[in-house]
């Protein structure tokens, strides 16, 4: 298939659909709300359903009850959307049901405002809701991947009965870029299964529950979750480098699009013959522990890390987990939708780089 | 590397987002990495719009670009904002219908152009947009060709408003001869 110039809500709305999905429920926010604007004329071409929930909390109830039943489903939103959210998130995930939620971060927190952030790292990657669950997390930094992620998005949380988050900011939601998408009605059915409700034809009866009354009951139900999560953790970390070639004096962290815009204030300074390198995170939670440790090592001499966020420091704290005190980490960020410039970032890593030579 | 970037920017209206996105749709029919990033906010009626689209034969970095080769600009707040931020060497395309201050840039190349009576003399009053995207093809050794543009022209205006297709190519076209009239060697 050749490739169309979409936006990237829009895109991820026809991604969801070639990925198989047929139920969405959500609420209108900005600067997501063109992923259900287009999905309310697209579903019913392909026979779905789309409801326009009365709040998020119905949304991502409205989803627990489709997963539940099976039905390849997902809701979309934004941050302080995401945030009435976490209840319902928490159920899911209790309950191991399959489910697709976007995030098109916007800066907070409250209300905020409506301007691309990065700010709901911790709210993604910790598991926004109450007690010991996670959620696969993935940050897209171009429309092409955004549609990418989706995809797999769908396939991981299949594959682990998990909520899969794709996690972007309102720039990637809101730019058009190129696009290829997998060939339409190529998705395979959701699989036979025996977890998932419905009429029982004779079957012995299933239970969707997540309210586990003994205490050595729950207990083990923690247990069954925490191995999963560590099979996610060794199986699907996802990372990207850049720059590498030639050795480099000092690495740059980022994921979505702040790590494109590091990528072009790379090239400028390289031009200039300084040596940095870029390490992207694409999966935000299982985090690549150990690709970035991997990557810090290969730093030459005892050059710094310089993390870089649309937030006032969320995924820093991982940055510095896989560092375990043995490099100087530096921080920069931004906040309320201020979007540093590539030439703002060339700045900054020559400002280290003096510290370095 | 072949690379270039624009920011067009007006009063919302002005037709400067679908300027950017037939200029993108151009580049992506030509086989070229392209992106389109619009301005999006709180804004009120008449108020500021604008889009940068980067066009490149690699894969594009940053979307965001605070300082360009390329300038398009519909009204003088536009200018004010933006003009200080073209690079040396860079083209800026002034509408002079709306905005009747002289605008100087000695580093720049600097196309003026009347759209509105360009456009009404193409009998396209409303392809304003679509002379100043000329203008700036006609002024800037663009990797987009013009050719690709009127393509692009052609499929978003189909169906019910395949009528505006022809008095728009015509306005692009005169936006290209301005262009070019303005970069030729004086004398």
């Amino acid at each position: 298939m050749s490739k169309v110039l979409m936006k990237g809500n829009e895109a991820l709305g026809e991604a969801a659909v070639r990925a198989g999905c047929v139920h969405f429920f959500g609420y209108p926010i900005t600067p997501q709300t063109e992923v259900p604007e287009y999905l309310v004329k697209r579903l019913r071409e392909v026979g779905g359903t789309f409801v326009q929930a009365e709040s998020e909390v119905a949304s991502i109830n409205m989803v627990m009850g489709a997963a539940g039943m099976g039905v390849r489903c997902m809701t979309s939103s934004s941050s302080p959307g995401i945030s009435l959210m976490a209840e319902g998130m928490s159920y899911i995930a209790a309950c191991e049901l399959p489910c697709v939620v976007i995030n098109m971060m916007r800066a907070g927190p409250g209300l905020g405002g409506i301007l691309p952030a990065q700010s709901d790292y911790f709210q993604a990657t910790r598991g926004h809701g109450h007690g010991d669950y996670q959620v696969i997390v993935l940050a897209p930094s171009s429309v092409q991947e955004a549609v990418d992620l989706t995809t797999l998005a769908f396939e991981l949380s299949e594959k682990y009965r998990n909520p899969a988050m794709v996690c972007a900011d309102g720039m990637i939601g809101q730019m058009m870029e190129p696009v290829e998408f997998p060939e339409e009605g190529a998705a395979t059915p959701m699989p036979e299964n025996d977890w998932s409700l419905g009429a029982r034809d004779g079957r012995e009866r299933r239970i969707v529950n997540s309210l586990y009354l003994s205490p050595e009951d729950l207990h083990r139900h923690n247990l069954k979750l925490k191995a999963k999560y560590d099979e996610i953790a060794a199986n699907e970390t996802r990372q990207e480098i850049y720059g590498t070639d030639d050795g480099y004096d000092v690495l740059v962290v980022a994921f979505g699009t702040m790590a494109r815009i590091c990528k072009t204030a790379i090239d400028e300074v390289r031009a200039e013959g300084l040596r940095v390198a870029l390490f992207r995170p694409i999966t935000l939670n299982p985090y690549p522990f150990g690709a970035l440790r991997d990557a810090m090592d290969a730093i030459e001499g005892d050059g710094p890390v310089l993390d870089i966020e649309m937030s006032m420091g969320q995924m820093l704290y991982d940055v510095k987990l896989a560092a375990e005190g043995s490099r100087r980490i530096e921080f920069y960020g931004t906040a309320g939708g201020v979007v540093p410039s590539p030439d703002e970032v060339a700045e900054k890593i020559r400002g280290l780089m003096q510290g370095v030579q | 590397m072949k690379s270039t970037d624009v920011l067009m920017a007006g009063f919302g209206g002005q037709g400067m987002l679908l300027a950017g996105k037939l200029l993108a749709a151009a580049a992506m029919a030509e086989g070229l990495e392209v992106s389109w990033l619009p301005s999006y906010g709180p804004e009120m009626r008449g108020g500021t719009a604008n889009v940068i689209v980067c066009v490149s034969d690699e894969p594009i970095g940053s979307p965001l670009i605070t300082s360009h080769r390329g300038l398009v600009v519909m009204n003088l707040p536009s200018l004010e904002k933006f003009g200080p931020r073209v690079v040396p060497g860079g083209v800026i395309v002034v509408n002079t219908a709306l905005i009747d201050r002289e605008y100087e840039r000695e580093d720049c190349v600097v196309v003026r152009v009347d759209a509105r009576r360009i456009a009404i003399d193409a009998e396209a009053d409303r392809a304003q947009n679509l002379v100043m995207l000329g203008a700036y093809l006609g002024a800037t050794e663009t990797i987009v060709p013009y050719e690709a543009v009127e393509e692009a022209i052609c499929k978003t205006f189909s169906g019910r408003k395949a009528r505006f297709a022809p008095a728009s190519i015509t306005a692009l076209r005169r936006g290209i001869a301005e262009g070019r009239r303005a970069v030729l060697p004086v004398g």
